[in-house]
């Protein structure tokens, strides 16, 4: 066993340890504020709105999140027209595809979860809104948002999870977050056994704590739905 | 031009079956693992019960390409140690589609765990004791009351498991599967344009999914023939 190579690197494993929890946060903050409106885009009234996210929610859910990274990061190089635009400095950084494909993949999930919560959302308080006199704005800001972001807790925790975990592929494009880490240490140190397990680790105990703190999230704001069940 | 692009395509699409393969091989130990595990956690054996709560906590805890990594590259340099200190001249390296079937297999059945273990604590509890008043074996009991409805109530969990599996099949061309995702890659490599390829791969995983949707869809309305009879 080689585990001094390990603990020489740690710092290395701490900075792509940050590395990983700033890819899933940012990439789950932006979408949060993508995913709500998208959500009663998602419920509209309008046919023609309504299947235009639902294509977009089922393109992105329904094809792996690695070949969205590739059709980014590889696939944009292809047109003349990207490479010469204003926007290629960032379009070639991988940070910048990385997080552009988070954020367009957990979005479509999130947007279907927070959708579903808002599709259960009972008759009576939309009702009850509306014969308070609330305009379409309060309606939405005090009733349906609240209602919805609840209802929705359990699912998008796992959602959140998903992000945390999918971040591993960013080493596919040479990132070093935890598992670029484990991968860089193997071919510099000729080790294949401990710094995944490291890195396994790590992941291990990041997912602990997220789960942990998920539940006294949903305690605290989610817990009113379970009271009216038991 | 077009004839390259073609012929390419051609060959991203027939590797098709390995991931095909691929896939349902990994569901199939997913199933069984999930089976095993659902019933060891309702067990009232504690030691069970702690086995598979351990099992389902560690899988779930870690990124399924850190799992595959692990399983592709650290176990057997692990065991491959191992035989070096007993002194034996030999060497052990796992196929990488055996590493993938393991790694999914693994992965999946701590999902389907979770779902088998609902399913099952969702069957009425007098279902379980009529049968047992009725005298039914074990495995009679298994066969004509527990299985049909577990079918049923499980069905949308194992959908959703199954859709996730076939899309992590992608990640088994990192340690050089020849699938879809595989053949994909080196045509984008060897004609420049990897938009094309990459779209053509995006196709075919899109397609998987909506074909299972819709056969999947077919299969739970069969199963809840008998519930909607019921109804008013």
């Amino acid at each position: 066993m080689n585990w001094t190579v390990i603990a020489e690197n740690l710092p290395l494993y701490a900075e792509g340890a940050k590395l990983t929890l700033f890819l899933a946060f940012a990439s789950l903050a932006i979408s949060f504020m993508l995913a709500v409106p998208l959500a009663f885009l998602r419920n509209s009234r309008v046919t023609a709105v309504r299947y235009t996210v639902l294509f977009y929610t089922l393109v992105f859910r329904g094809t792996p999140l690695l070949v969205q990274l590739f059709l980014v990061y590889f696939g944009l190089a292809q047109f003349e027209l990207i490479r010469t635009s204003i926007l290629w400095p960032w379009l070639s950084s991988p940070m910048v595809c990385v997080l552009l494909t988070f954020v367009l993949n957990t979005t479509a999930y999130t947007t279907e979860i927070f959708a579903g919560g808002l599709r259960h959302i009972p008759v009576g308080e939309i009702e009850a809104a509306r014969a308070y006199g609330m305009s379409r704005r309060t309606q939405a800001l005090r009733i349906l948002i609240p209602a919805m972001l609840t209802r929705s807790l359990p699912l998008y925790g796992n959602e959140m999870i998903m992000m945390l975990h999918a971040t591993s592929l960013a080493s596919t494009v040479t990132l070093l977050e935890t598992t670029g880490v484990a991968r860089m240490i193997t071919l510099t140190d000729y080790i294949q056994f401990e710094p995944y397990v490291t890195a396994a680790a790590i992941y291990l105990a990041l997912t602990f704590v997220l789960v942990s703190g998920f539940q006294v999230v949903q305690r605290r704001w989610a817990g009113y739905l379970e009271n009216r069940i038991g | 031009m077009t004839g390259m692009v073609g012929a390419f395509t051609a060959t991203i699409l027939a590797a098709g079956w390995t991931t095909l393969l691929l896939a349902v091989a990994s569901l199939v130990v997913a199933t069984v693992l999930g089976m095993a595990a659902a019933f060891a956690k309702l067990s009232g054996n504690r030691l069970l019960r702690s086995a598979a709560s351990l099992y389902t906590f560690v899988v779930r805890g870690i990124p399924d390409l850190v799992v595959m990594l692990l399983i592709y590259y650290s176990l057997p340099a692990l065991l491959n140690q191992w035989i070096d200190a007993m002194g034996i001249d030999a060497r052990i390296e796992f196929p990488p589609i055996v590493a993938g079937i393991a790694t999914l297999g693994l992965i999946f059945g701590a999902y389907m765990t979770e779902t088998f273990k609902t399913a099952l604590q969702n069957i009425p509890r007098g279902q379980i004791e009529a049968a047992i008043a009725y005298g039914l074996t074990r495995r009679r009991m298994f066969a004509c009351i527990i299985l049909p409805q577990l079918v049923r109530l499980a069905l949308p969990g194992f959908t959703n498991n199954w859709l996730v599996l076939a899309k992590a099949t992608a990640l088994v061309s990192l340690i050089g599967l020849q699938d879809v995702m595989f053949r994909a890659k080196g045509a984008a490599e060897a004609t420049g344009m990897p938009f094309t390829f990459y779209l053509v791969a995006a196709g075919f995983y899109l397609l998987v999914t909506i074909l299972s949707l819709l056969l999947l869809g077919l299969a739970a309305r069969r199963f809840e023939i008998g519930l909607r009879e019921l109804a008013p």
